[in-house]
Parts: C-alpha cells; sequence; structure tokens
C-alpha cells in the first residue's frame, strides 16, 4: 500500500491508501473522491481522470507518454503538471503523492 | 414525491445511474436489480486484460459493495426482472417478489447475437458478454490450443489479440470483405488486418460459416466455400442486439431497441431507458441511433437521472468509441454515415495516423489509430460543428483543430 492524497475540486484533503501495482484513477474512484470520471476504466481513451501532480512529485511520477500527451491536449485548464491518473501505477516510492483534482474533466 | 426508484440493469448505465441519483439528493428507496451476480462492473476488459488474467475481478468493479450499503441502495443480484406492468408500476422478478416504483429506468444491454446455423449449440460454442462467459473461454484459451473466432468486429478482434498473446492458434473468419467494416474506413480495416497477420493470427475475410461439427463438443467450423478449420474452441462475435424483451411486452415502443427521447422518457411517461437497449435521438446528427458503448451507457444514465429527478436534461453527445488491439489504440468519435469523403491524415506505415470523414465541409467523425490529438480534437471540432479546410486536412503538419 502507498498512501495518495487527493485535493478534491471544493479543496477538500482525501487521503486514500492504495495498492501497489494499481492506478491512481483506480485508488480515486474505489474511494469516491470526487471530479474523478474515468470512463474508459483507465485504456486512456476519454481524458476524464485528469489530475494536476503535486510539484514536489512531479519528477518521481516521470515524463507523460505520447498518447497520454494527446489527450491532455483538449483537457480542461491544462497546466505544465497535467496527468492523467490512470497512466500513474501507485508505487512504493510514490507513497505521500498528492495530486489534485480539477473542476471539471473534459474538454 | 418520488418515493420509489427502481433501476434494472446492472451495467455501465445502471451502476451510474445509483450514482447520480444519490449524488443528486434522491433519498428515497432505490433499488438495483441485476440478472448476473455479481456487483455492477466494467465489461471493456472482459475481451482484453481481464481475460489474459492480468486483470483480477476485484478491479472490474465500479464500486465496491460498502458503496452500496452506504448510499443505501437495495442490490437485487442475480435476479431476472421477468414482467413489468406499466400501469400498474410494478415489476415482478423472478424470486417471487413484486416492487412497485414511481420511477423506472431500464438499463437492459444487450445480447450477444446468436449463430443459428447446425452445431451452433455444441459444447464449445461459447460468446462473450458477461463476466461468467469468460471463465470458459480463459481456460481454453491454453498454450497451443486452435481458436476459431467467427466474427472480425471489436469483440472478435480484440478476443483475438488476447488469444495470441495467450498462445493460442487463432482463426478469425469474417463474413464481409474486410474487418470491422461496420465501424472504421477501408484504410484502418486494412491497417488492423496487418496488425492481425503480423501476430501469426490466420484472418480470413469473405467467408460464410455454414456448419459447426463435432460430436458433443465443437471441432471444426465449416465454411460455405468447404473449408473446414480445427477448433478447441469457438468464439462467437456478430454484433449484439438490444435487450428488448422485458420493454416489448410491457407494451413500450421498440424499434431497434426501447424508443426514448431526449430526456430518455420512453413511450410510457414513468419508464425510462438508458444505455445498449435505447434507440435514441440524436439532435447533432439529425436522426435515430443505437449506440454499443461506455460513453453512451453513462452519459445517457446521467441525464436519465436527472430526468426522474425533475430536472429536465437532453441527452445529445458526439458518442465515441475505442478498441484496444495488441500495442494499438483505436479511437473513434462521432458518426461517420452520410459522409461524402474521407482524408487520411498522416501515414499508416508509421503506425499513427487518423481518418476524418466529411459531410461537404463537416467534420462527421474522426478514427484515430495510436494518435489521441486528432482524436482529442475532433471531439471538440464535431461537437462545435466545425467546417474544415480539406487541403489543410491533409498536411499533418497542420494541427487538425488549426485546420478550420
Amino acid at each position: 500500500m502507498a498512501k495518495v492524497i487527493f485535493i478534491e475540486p471544493d479543496g477538500a484533503r482525501r487521503e486514500v491508501d492504495a495498492p501497489i501495482g494499481t492506478t491512481v484513477m483506480e485508488a480515486a474512484v474505489q474511494n469516491q473522491v470526487h471530479g474523478i470520471v474515468a470512463l474508459c476504466g483507465g485504456a486512456c481513451a476519454c481524458a476524464t481522470c485528469h489530475v494536476y501532480v503535486g510539484a514536489a512529485w512531479l519528477a518521481k511520477v516521470g515524463p507523460l507518454e505520447e498518447m497520454e500527451e494527446g489527450m491532455l491536449e483538449a483537457a480542461w485548464q491544462r497546466r505544465e503538471n497535467s496527468r492523467l491518473s490512470c497512466q500513474i501505477h501507485v508505487r512504493a516510492d510514490l507513497d505521500g503523492l498528492q495530486v489534485t483534482v480539477p473542476r471539471q474533466q473534459g474538454d | 414525491m418520488i418515493s420509489s426508484m427502481v433501476i434494472v440493469g446492472g451495467g455501465q448505465a445502471g451502476a451510474q445511474a445509483v450514482d447520480t441519483l444519490r449524488r443528486e439528493g434522491f433519498a428515497g428507496r432505490l433499488v438495483l436489480v441485476s440478472d448476473e451476480p455479481e456487483l455492477p462492473y466494467q465489461r471493456p476488459p472482459l475481451s482484453k486484460k481481464y481475460l489474459s488474467a492480468e486483470l483480477a475481478a476485484d478491479r472490474l468493479l465500479f464500486r465496491h459493495r460498502a458503496f452500496y450499503d452506504e448510499h443505501r441502495v437495495e442490490l437485487k443480484l442475480g435476479v431476472r426482472a421477468v414482467r413489468l406492468d406499466a400501469a400498474q408500476r410494478s415489476l415482478q422478478l423472478d424470486n417471487g417478489e413484486n416492487l412497485t416504483y414511481d420511477r423506472l429506468l431500464l438499463c437492459l444491454g444487450a445480447v450477444s447475437r446468436p449463430i443459428t446455423c447446425p452445431g451452433a449449440k455444441l459444447i464449445g460454442v461459447h460468446y462473450l458478454r458477461t463476466l461468467a462467459d469468460v471463465a470458459p473461454i480463459r481456460a481454453a484459451f491454453k498454450p497451443g490450443a486452435r481458436a476459431v473466432i467467427i466474427g472480425g468486429g471489436y469483440i472478435g478482434l480484440e478476443t483475438a489479440a488476447t488469444a495470441s498473446k495467450m498462445g493460442c492458434e487463432v482463426t478469425v473468419l469474417e463474413m464481409a470483405d474486410r474487418v470491422m467494416n461496420r465501424v472504421v474506413a477501408p484504410t484502418v480495416s486494412q491497417y488492423f488486418a496487418q496488425e492481425h497477420f503480423a501476430h501469426g493470427i490466420k484472418l480470413l475475410c469473405d467467408v460464410r460459416v455454414v456448419a459447426v461439427e463435432g460430436g458433443r463438443r465443437a471441432e471444426q467450423v465449416v465454411c460455405a466455400d468447404g473449408s473446414r478449420y480445427q477448433a478447441d474452441i469457438v468464439i462467437v462475435g456478430v454484433g449484439a442486439l438490444a435487450n428488448t424483451e422485458l420493454a416489448e411486452a410491457a407494451g413500450l415502443r421498440c424499434d431497434n431497441g426501447i424508443l426514448v427521447d431526449e430526456y430518455c422518457r420512453s413511450s410510457d411517461p414513468w419508464i425510462y431507458a438508458a444505455g445498449d437497449c435505447t434507440n435514441h435521438p440524436s439532435l447533432r446528427f439529425g436522426r435515430r441511433v443505437r449506440l454499443e458503448s461506455v460513453d453512451n451507457a453513462f452519459e445517457q444514465a446521467k441525464a436519465a437521472a436527472f430526468n426522474m429527478l425533475g430536472r429536465p436534461t437532453v441527452h445529445d453527445r458526439v458518442p465515441w468509441f475505442w478498441s484496444d488491439q495488441y500495442d494499438n489504440k483505436l479511437l473513434i468519435v462521432g458518426l461517420p454515415q452520410d459522409h461524402d469523403r474521407q482524408v487520411l491524415r498522416g501515414d499508416p506505415g508509421s503506425r499513427s495516423f487518423s481518418v476524418c470523414y466529411l459531410k461537404g465541409r463537416e467534420l462527421l467523425a474522426v478514427e484515430a489509430i495510436n494518435q489521441s490529438k486528432d482524436y482529442m480534437a475532433g471531439r471538440k471540432l464535431i461537437s462545435d460543428r466545425a467546417m474544415m479546410d480539406p487541403e489543410k486536412l491533409r498536411d499533418v503538419n497542420i494541427g487538425l483543430k488549426e485546420a478550420v
């Protein structure tokens, strides 16, 4: 297990335990984190699990893959630290990862 | 005063409706009836990572049981709705229970279109639609096993890719002259056919299956041209039919799906329907459609829930679809019918390209292969009824967004 901290769109802080090897998106869905839709279930096909990764974690999470980059291009209020949470796999060294959920998903 | 809502069907639409109804403040009795014994789960991985056992069943669930308990959702799992009495607003279940409702939502989904040739019912002939369907198929997909797949659509090809990954010898038999012929452009069919060839799949088009032969078990599949294909297992993926039986028997208007309006209302004012089982108007495309997609089930169920709560909400989204085969991702947005031209962007040889469908200069649909930029841009452009410049469109150095 690793801890993932979600800041929901209304500012609420949610700390959840996520099994290693699953994704940050799954942790959000299973814990009913507000603002994560995750329609395609992690296939990188819908861009509705968009999050902003905390500055301290960005390097550790790693760079965007090309498909993810393209999906995010039209995302609502994309920023430098935008990621699709279905593409972030939970790892021991990500224990404590903090991500912020945007107010809107999709384009 | 609405005190009781009943949802029939535990797929994407049913699960979403529960979620939206509670989130939007419905505090009355909420019942979810599903003829499957499992909690509502995602179907797309069934032909992919769940079939290959890379994904465990609990990772398919939309919500764990605690969610339903916490939100006071009465689950009737493994229970079938057998009779709907619209006049009495009551629903009879096969466990003997009778449910009365103020609002009913039918999320009945679709059923696999069966084949009817001789031998179609032999042991070893399988369909892939539910979680329960997967176990025997997975067990048969042993290295060296001969899998014959009837139908080269999404299900057939995704299953073929998974079977090949699991070490099976795979044959795909497609009746049309190309794979996925109802959903993609010829260029895209050709690209995917090549991918399957490259993975050692024996893929045949223009072949019509006339019989499955064997003793008790299916042993070979016979085609009209006399060709025969040895099989340890046969998987049929020849499309799906809207599951309208319950609705039709209750007198609801149906025509290739339960007929609903843009508010997801059926011909009965207290009964709504959402997902694969519906035939609904698309305002964007100016005609009725029946869609088999996760996105439509989700969006329509959400809209239906708002309408059931008395908050008028129109369902009119541009549909989208995806398919994973090997390391390829096919992303489709829009509906290509009525187009008068297809424009290819990029080189299929580069493994990343897209096909845009135009009617005049209006963009109707985009099929993107390993290309998410054009797909995402297409979603917005189609929804906005953007007019494209076909010359710019052909030039991959110009972004799709800029090709207007």
